[in-house]
């Protein structure tokens, strides 16, 4: 009789259970429970968000590979295809930081190469709580530390992300790792066990018990016992991954190879089935034949173990040989652990006896899919700003100035070159881009071709409307593509979210992929892959809703034009505002300015709406930048986001990086036509917008191509010496700021806020 | 001139010097497999960047026991030339072909941005191409360059101009500001007592073209071919 107990320790409901007796016409064993228990897990079968899923936009012409596969892939040029993915690792990284981190970038690499693409370029997509906290600080360190050990041993250029602090990540960070590497058209590999009778290699580390049930950890919630987690947490070995990469590479350059996936979530159990399923055969496995990291393991722990570095090939019957020459050069194990069959089952054998015989399709296509209950949240927060509040108007004027360096010092505005510092952002001398722009740019070489990437969430938007919040970060992320002057192509998601059986988290959940189909279908940057974390909640407190989105887009590159930087060049550029902002009403200007960075950092509040957005202006506005840069019009372009235009300015003048110090500095003389008030005209987020600098000959030119596709064009005014510092006048107000002083409020905000001491007060709290 | 590029396992910037010694050479560049202990008649050695073995124990430690290392030792010996990046720096410290050992960062974290870097001497085949007191910018990636050598052996390699490379400001001068990982002296850079041998931190293979921010570093592949 399987016990209650027995089924929450494999997270399987009562209704499910019953749902698997009827799938396999009997009773399963332990094992074959926990079979089920991960491949049904909300991590591996999406089973909360699937039917919502399925209503994206997936295919366009350049798209060789949608979802369903270990990674998405878009045709490039002259032969050349993209491969990418993002993906969580939220759960073990609040367990264990540096591993839980560590191990999200290893999974995120070995997607990638598994398709025949050796990986270029990551970024990462980070949450954290506030850093007066001595945990939050820790937590960061430890993540940072973590994806810098494994990427920089690997051997893959980090192109910087994004970091975002909220206090409802305090308790659940989120970690998403995005991957993007490069192969042939004609030489991609995909996840199928092809050819009845042909060999199942397994290949890489050794199984042990780490991980052993992981992917079920990430489908539950966290209570105060969750460092006792902290075993559930796998080991990372970058030095191992790279020998991986390389012997699968090579191998499968023998053409000795059919099929081939990683080991992730839920291990051998996951790519045999999955393997098996997308060619319509089976795999039998001889569980006896696994090498292994610990004597006595079981079957289950075997097959539940998600023991890092791992690979499962199907090779060509008669040349296994020439596979394991290849990973035996690399001083790996490949050894043949079973064969594919013509049943279409998952049958396991250990030490002699069958110990699980579940056809595919029981774990793969019949896993449960729900269409769980929906109830939009109730508002928390209030449309309009807080009666005798600073925004309504009553309160007393504010200085500018001052508040623009309360800004540019915030945790999310801030520079965040100390973590990405800490990232070997050039190694395989592909980047044209690094970390601190817009979006980072690798060149593919030996062609004309570059591509360009960029990563976007944005919690608090969604939170106050989840479906134009989402809108948004997928706009944000293309936009930022664009301002390099690349053409976005495709995109990825990863969907990180609270308890989907709580029908609110569930709305917002559903409005965001919602949004997020809108956006990519009208930007035209189709969904390849991704991955979908839910249950990001400790003790019933869930996170911010935030989706994240990744862009990668295409561009031009030679010796005379690189891609477009986000920082202004030089001195004597006309400086200018290209929008396809919508004209707001003095009322939704108020409720606008409740979502921004202004509210929250500087007046300490949130409320009212995200940013209005135009999909079909916003598209306007990446094809005239990629116009106004081919044109070698646009000399600089920085999109307006968080902090609002103020910001946006006071970053163009600074350097990109601190040691590039002063020297890369150019200051500005701005008059900005007041909008509503001095600080909603400064301050407001509204989306479509980005400053641009261009030689005052092209200016006109500029104006008419912005004209011609429906967008205003606005002339701010010019680049000046950066002695002359920042000077902006807006209506009444009129601030002059050193360009030292700006960068010594955004350059080195977030060292000092992770190098503080710790105060009195926290270790008496 | 036909260059060489070790490729031990872990070795991840073997692909970055191949390319850009190719560039300078006008010669494609030949990988040295780390089991062989054939140098395939290179008239030049490079011990690229990377993780040699994963570099758990200690940086370079296990690689110096490689049978390619055999092989270079004994080319090193005969005065042939043979430089070292980052990790191959790290090596040819193990390997007892450069004194002085690299230690951790001083501020204990990885560290990967553009730095400057003064040229001490020209006399060594990879600087022959530089002016004295030239200033190139060449970036770093490493979390264990912080050069140490006991205090007699520094005073040796001062008093013989074994010294190649320090890190300085942009202008060239030497502040403690512009030394990014805690180098005693500031050094980014030595060679051997024979001059042949060059170990450097930085990454010059990524400051060999324009595009990448800095071609600064091709001259040291370059540097070569007047020597020979």
């Amino acid at each position: 009789m399987t016990t209650d107990e027995t089924l929450r320790q494999q997270g399987i409901t009562r209704e499910e259970f019953e749902a698997i007796r009827r799938l396999l016409g009997r009773e399963p064993n332990l094992t074959e429970l926990g079979i089920f228990g991960v491949m049904w897990s909300e991590h591996c079968s999406y089973k909360s968000s699937r039917v919502h899923l399925k209503a994206l936009p997936t295919s366009g012409p350049d798209i060789l590979q949608g979802p369903g596969e270990n990674a998405g892939v878009v045709r490039v040029g002259d032969g050349w295809a993209c491969v990418f993915k993002i993906e969580s690792h939220n759960h073990p990284s609040f367990v264990e930081p540096f591993e839980g981190a560590a191990t999200g970038v290893g999974g995120i690499l070995r997607d990638v190469f598994t398709m025949g693409a050796r990986p270029v370029a990551i970024m990462d997509s980070l949450r954290f709580g506030p850093l007066a906290t001595a945990k939050n600080r820790a937590l960061l360190e430890g993540v940072v530390a973590g994806i810098a050990h494994y990427g920089n041993c690997f051997g893959v250029a980090n192109l910087g992300g994004e970091t975002q602090f909220d206090a409802s990540y305090s308790a659940n960070p989120l970690v998403n790792a995005f991957a993007l590497g490069l192969a042939r058209e004609d030489k991609l590999f995909f996840g199928k066990a092809t050819g009845v009778g042909n060999p199942v290699i397994y290949a890489g580390a050794k199984t042990g018990r780490d991980g052993i049930h992981g992917a079920t950890m990430a489908s539950e919630e966290f209570s105060e016992s969750s460092s006792a987690k902290r075993p559930n947490v796998q080991v990372g070995d970058p030095f191992l991954e790279k020998l991986l990469l390389e012997a699968c590479l090579e191998a499968m350059a023998t053409g000795a190879v059919l099929g081939i996936q990683d080991m992730g979530a839920a291990g051998l159990t996951s790519s045999s089935t999955e393997m098996g399923a997308r060619a319509g055969t089976g795999i039998e496995l001889d569980l006896d034949q696994v090498p292994q990291r610990e004597t006595g393991m079981t079957a289950y722990e075997m097959l539940l173990s998600e023991s890092q570095e791992r690979m499962l090939l199907v090779a060509e019957a008669g040349r296994e040989a020439e596979v394991y020459a290849v990973f035996a050069k690399w001083g790996l194990d490949a050894v043949q652990v079973g064969r594919v069959t013509a049943e279409g089952r998952f049958r396991v054998r250990h030490r002699g006896a069958v110990v699980a015989d579940i056809p595919n399709a029981a774990l793969t296509e019949s896993a449960p899919r729900y269409r769980r209950p929906q109830r939009p949240a109730a508002r928390t927060l209030p449309l309009d700003p807080p009666a005798g509040g600073e925004a309504s108007g009553a309160a007393p004027t504010r200085d500018p100035a001052a508040d623009l360096l309360t800004l540019l010092g915030s945790a999310n505005v801030c520079s965040k070159a100390w973590i990405w510092e800490q990232y070997d952002t050039m190694v395989r001398t592909n980047t044209v881009a690094g970390p601190g722009g817009d979006a980072g740019v690798i060149r593919i070489k030996g062609t004309r071709w570059g591509l360009a990437m960029a990563l976007d969430g944005n919690g608090r938007y969604c939170q106050l409307d989840a479906r134009a919040g989402t809108r948004l970060a997928v706009a944000e992320a293309a936009r930022k593509v664009a301002c390099a002057g690349a053409r976005p192509l495709a995109a990825t998601n990863c969907l990180n979210f609270g308890n989907p059986e709580k029908p609110e988290v569930m709305a917002q959940l559903a409005e965001a992929i919602a949004g997020m189909g809108e956006a990519c279908a009208a930007l035209g940057t189709p969904i390849t892959g991704g991955n979908v974390s839910l249950y990001n909640e400790t003790l019933g407190h869930g996170i911010q809703p935030t989706p994240v989105v990744g862009v990668v887009g295409r561009i031009e590159l030679s010796a005379e034009r690189g891609p477009t930087p986000a920082r202004f060049q030089q001195t004597g550029r006309a400086v200018w505002l290209l929008s396809g902002a919508a004209a707001l009403t003095a009322e939704e200007r108020r409720q606008r300015l409740g979502a921004t960075e202004y509210a929250a950092a500087v007046l300490g509040q949130t409320w009212g709406l995200p940013p209005a957005l135009d999909l079909e202006r916003e598209r306007a506005l990446h094809g005239v930048l990629a116009a106004g840069r081919e044109r070698g019009w646009i000399e600089s372009a920085h999109q307006v986001s968080t902090g609002g235009l103020a910001v946006a300015l006071a970053e163009c003048c600074l350097a990109r990086r601190a040691e590039e110090g002063e020297t890369a500095r150019v200051g500005a003389r701005l008059t900005l036509t007041e909008e509503g008030d001095t600080a909603a005209t400064l301050f407001e987020e509204s989306a479509t917008r980005v400053v641009v600098s261009c030689a005052p000959e092209h200016a006109a030119g500029l104006e008419a191509l912005a004209d011609a596709a429906g967008l205003e064009a606005t002339r701010l005014g010019e680049t000046v010496e950066a002695e002359r510092g920042l000077e902006i006048t807006c209506g009444p107000a009129r601030m002059r700021l050193s360009l030292a002083r700006l960068a010594q409020a955004w350059e080195t905000s977030l060292g000092r806020q992770l190098e503080s001491v710790i105060s009195p007060m926290e270790v008496l709290t | 001139m036909q260059i060489g590029v070790v490729v031990f396992p872990g070795s991840n910037c073997d692909h970055d010097a191949l390319h850009a010694a190719t560039l300078a050479s006008g010669r494609e560049a030949v990988p040295l497999w780390h089991e062989s202990t054939d140098l395939q008649g290179c008239d030049m050695i490079i011990l690229p960047g990377g993780f040699s073995y994963g570099d758990y124990l200690r940086t370079g430690a296990i690689a110096r026991f490689s049978p390619i290392m055999a092989a270079v030792a004994q080319f090193a010996r005969a005065g042939n030339p043979v430089l070292g990046i980052c990790n191959g720096f790290q090596i040819l410290c193990e390997a007892g072909l450069l004194p002085g050992a690299l230690l951790r960062n001083a501020g204990l974290r990885f560290v990967c941005r553009q730095v400057h870097l003064r040229v001490e001497s020209t006399a060594t085949p990879f600087t022959g191409g530089c002016r004295a007191g030239q200033v190139l910018q060449v970036p770093i990636a490493h979390g264990d360059g912080n050069y140490y050598a006991p205090p007699e052996v520094l005073e040796q390699l001062e008093r013989r101009q074994q010294v190649i490379f320090r890190y300085c400001t942009a202008a060239g001068e030497i502040t403690a500001a512009a030394n990014p990982n805690g180098s005693l002296h500031h050094i980014a850079g030595i060679c051997n007592a024979g001059r042949n041998v060059v170990g450097l931190m930085p990454h010059p293979e990524r400051a060999s073209e324009a595009g990448l921010g800095s071609a600064d570093g091709l001259q040291l592949f370059a540097s070569l071919q007047p020597c020979r």
